[in-house]
């Protein structure tokens, strides 16, 4: 438990750094909000145009009063305002969320009720026929970039079969769960089978090693069942490595997926990111990467967590 | 099965039929509508950008708008007139038309909508086309005065801009502006999902009659390919199109149709004459002559477009093989470079924005082994669109090539690169006398015969001068099912037709 609190006690500065780094990151870049609104037309403002225009998007001030006035707002829950939007920055982030979530989730079922059978399948007829067979797959799998999976899905779906999930809007699951599934499954897909690869790469790895290992020749010589042997007595150690290697792929997944939404429309947190950082929209892209940051920690500290769950050996300092 | 049977088994059916035909029909009232690119922003005076001009353009009416042929026809006003000094412009509004909002559109609305442009606290760019404006008078509700300090034809063509609409005098004082869409357009905005969805439904008391349609359903689709695949589904009726590469397939579908129209923004590669070796006219030169125009638009952009010179509004465009140097002619450039002293080249950097226009990236391409011909090497620089924006404002390149707006008239369009006080000298870099005396000349003078006169002088100097090297006009795309009717594209990108669409 004081293993958690200490974590959770390390939160605050990291969100800070990354605030911080962010802040000055996209302000660096080149242009602004008010480039990014009129273009090439912003050349015929005159400055005391441009000056009402920085004071609307809040860039008059220097950078470290700028930050000094957005981190004093944190504290009151206020990550300001959205000027793309015209809503409160943390309204839009938790709108676009739930697709998010949704979609790594799914994403995430997917990979791994493909993955890990296939490695402990490829794992279990190591260099035979059919081990070949997956781990060729694996590699394709791997190495197909997302969009060429999803334009091809698409292509195949409507000039092939004349059928498309609605595109463009979001039906949340308890609106309309069908919908919302038809909506999400091709995504999910695309997403799942690249991951889908690099899990049965480590599943089968990581169980090779593990069936190598003298406590399963105890085991296989005290009479064990194949079976009991590759489920119960292997797997639990070789699922260590997937589990960290999941943890990471999620938490990347919940800072949203830019490549499949682009491709599917769908408004996730992917897209408001990028849209955000074309529109020089400051407010929004700095509380959406503390947002993704805050994420990443948690998803940090439930993989590490369940390290000691799988692996009675592993002991969370501070215990 | 009796006769009387199969009677009434075959009305059931037809009146099933019918009944479903009905039922379609009403679903397909509503336009569903996709493009790549959303709106930015709900400030008609605020937002430049081309997509958010199309969703903008649909609530907001301006006084006097343009049709396909680019002629100026009534808007928020029926009827205007110049005075014969050409320093007055009066307008009379349409006594039908009426806000959103219930209210009717007055002169005091008109006077409050320019004097929120020309205030500078509003930011508005298109001020600057209205700096010869001295007072704007309201001497009864139905009537708009504007007092010029000095004769200025092209403001009126300014004012059939989207960025000139006219917005409620009581949305100003409330500062609502930008946050509630309240126009008089055919459409009011019922919802907005920024980048992902936006809602339209028709606008009962429009002034210009009923529309074709109950509503427009609009999803922000990123990917042109996903839009073609949901227009090929069926899934949506209408869809703005970039990409000539996805334009360009929409032929092969039997259930859909391609419009297209020759638009006034202008490919080009500006040349930085403050720059050496471009400040020598002859170097310029050179390079007009090196590059074939043709090849360029044919590689780059499928031979979707026109070769253009500098001017692209048709009424007052020169034909582009009287221009100079207009065929390439490669033994001429490298004379001129020789002549300038320049035999063995030079290197250049060219600076282009990804994705924007999506040829950008093959236009450079192809220029930058046209002109290896001439001993010229050209370094490609690709950045992103805001941080092409930055360098290109303060002309911090040496050769750019850029896809720039198009304007209905010569001087509103060029005022700002040519003239010596134009906003934009920063960027183009290049003042001179005679360019200035043209376009003061054209913008004084009221004939249209006599205008074009003039800026066929003006094209033909330009041409010459090469402070940049004109390429060609595109097409504005745009798909739909062919059951949808009545679309007129227009050279603007313009979508205000759909007002008048209906599906069949």
């Amino acid at each position: 438990m004081s293993y958690v609190i200490r974590r959770l006690r390390a939160f605050p500065l990291v969100l800070i750094g990354v605030s911080i780094i962010v802040f000055i990151a996209i302000r660096l870049v080149p242009g602004d909000s008010i480039t990014a609104m009129l273009g090439t037309e912003a050349g015929l403002l005159t400055p005391q145009q441009r000056d009402s225009l920085a004071i609307y998007f809040g860039i008059d001030q220097p950078w470290p009063v700028q930050y000094w006035r957005w981190f004093t707002g944190l504290f009151s829950g206020d990550l300001g305002i959205s000027v793309t939007y015209g809503k409160p920055v943390l309204s839009v982030i938790l709108e676009r969320f739930p697709l998010t979530l949704e979609l790594a989730l799914l994403a995430m079922l997917i990979a791994l009720s493909i993955g890990v059978p296939a490695g402990i399948f490829a794992a279990t007829r190591n260099e035979r026929p059919a081990d070949l067979g997956v781990r060729i797959a694996a590699m394709i799998g791997q190495s197909t970039p997302s969009f060429v999976v999803g334009l091809v899905i698409i292509y195949i779906l409507s000039a092939g079969f004349g059928v498309l999930p609605t595109m463009g809007a979001f039906t949340p699951f308890w609106q309309d769960p069908l919908q919302n599934l038809g909506q999400m499954i091709l995504p999910a897909i695309t997403l799942g089978c690249a991951f889908a690869s690099s899990v049965t790469r480590v599943t089968r790895s990581a169980m090779l090693d593990v069936l190598s290992d003298d406590y399963v020749r105890t085991a296989r010589s005290k009479g064990a069942s194949e079976r009991s042997v590759v489920w119960r007595h292997a797997l639990p150690n070789a699922l260590v490595p997937v589990v960290t290697l999941s943890g990471i792929e999620f938490g990347y997944l919940l800072g949203g997926a830019v490549i499949v939404e682009q491709i599917y429309a769908l408004p996730g947190l992917g897209r408001m990111v990028l849209e955000a950082i074309l529109q020089r929209d400051y407010a929004l892209v700095q509380g959406a990467v503390l947002f993704i940051a805050l994420n990443f920690m948690i998803v940090n500290l439930l993989v590490d967590l369940a390290y000691a769950a799988l692996d009675p050996r592993i002991r969370l300092e501070g215990r | 099965m009796t006769s009387k049977f199969k009677y009434f088994l075959g009305a059931t059916t037809a009146v099933m039929i019918g009944l479903s035909a009905v039922a379609g029909h009403a679903d397909a009232a509503t336009l569903r509508m996709a493009w790549a690119q959303d709106a930015t922003g709900l400030d008609p005076h605020k937002q430049t950008a081309f997509s958010s001009l199309r969703l903008l353009e649909l609530i907001y009416e301006p006084l006097v708008r343009l049709d396909a042929d680019l002629k100026i026809i009534p808007g928020v006003a029926t009827a205007w007139e110049f005075s014969t000094d050409g320093k007055q412009l009066t307008f009379k509004l349409d006594p039908k038309a009426k806000f959103q909002n219930g209210a009717a559109v007055t002169s005091a609305d008109v006077k409050a909508s320019f004097e929120r442009i020309l205030d500078e606290k509003t930011g508005a760019a298109n001020r600057a086309n209205y700096l010869s404006i001295e007072s704007i008078e309201a001497p009864d509700a139905g009537t708009v005065v504007f007092k010029l300090k000095q004769p200025d034809a092209p403001i009126l063509t300014a004012m059939t801009d989207t960025n000139s609409s006219i917005v409620p005098a009581s949305e100003i004082a409330a500062g609502t502006i930008g946050t509630q869409a309240v126009g008089s357009g055919p459409f009011k905005l019922e919802k907005w999902d920024p980048n992902s969805k936006a809602a339209l439904v028709a606008n009962k008391d429009w002034a210009g009659g009923a529309t074709g349609v109950d509503g427009i359903e609009i999803s922000v689709l990123p990917d042109e390919t996903a839009i073609l695949a949901a227009m090929r589904t069926g899934q949506i009726d209408f869809a703005l199109l970039n990409d000539p590469l996805i334009a360009t397939l929409v032929p092969n579908e039997p259930k859909l149709q391609l419009n297209r129209a020759p638009l006034l923004a202008y490919h080009v590669l500006q040349l930085n004459p403050a720059r050496k070796p471009m400040n020598e006219l002859a170097v310029r030169q050179a390079i007009s002559c090196a590059v074939d125009r043709k090849a360029v638009l044919d590689t780059a952009s499928l031979g979707e477009g026109q070769v253009t010179g500098p001017i692209t509004a048709p009424f007052f465009a020169s034909d582009p093989n009287s221009l100079f140097c207009y065929k390439q002619d490669v033994e001429k450039a490298k004379k001129l470079m020789a002549d300038a002293g320049f035999a063995d080249g030079f290197s250049a950097t060219v600076i282009a924005a990804t994705g924007e226009p999506p040829t950008a990236a093959a236009e450079a391409q192809v220029l930058q082994s046209q002109l290896a011909e001439i001993g010229v090497k050209l370094d490609i620089k690709m950045m992103e669109l805001n941080v092409y924006v930055d360098t290109w404002l303060k002309g911090d390149f040496d050769m750019a090539v850029a896809l720039n707006g198009g304007r209905p008239d010569p001087y509103t369009m060029y005022n700002r690169y040519w003239t010596k006080n134009g906003n934009l000298q920063k960027v183009s870099n290049f003042a001179d006398d005679t360019l200035d005396k043209l376009l003061q000349d054209g913008r004084a003078e009221t004939d249209p015969e006599k205008r074009k006169v003039i800026f066929a002088e003006f094209d033909k100097q330009l041409a010459e001068k090469a402070p940049w090297i004109w390429l060609y006009t595109g097409y504005g795309y745009t798909a739909q099912q062919k059951n949808v009717q009545g679309f007129v594209p227009m050279p603007t990108g313009s979508l205000v037709s759909l007002g008048k669409v209906t599906i069949q």
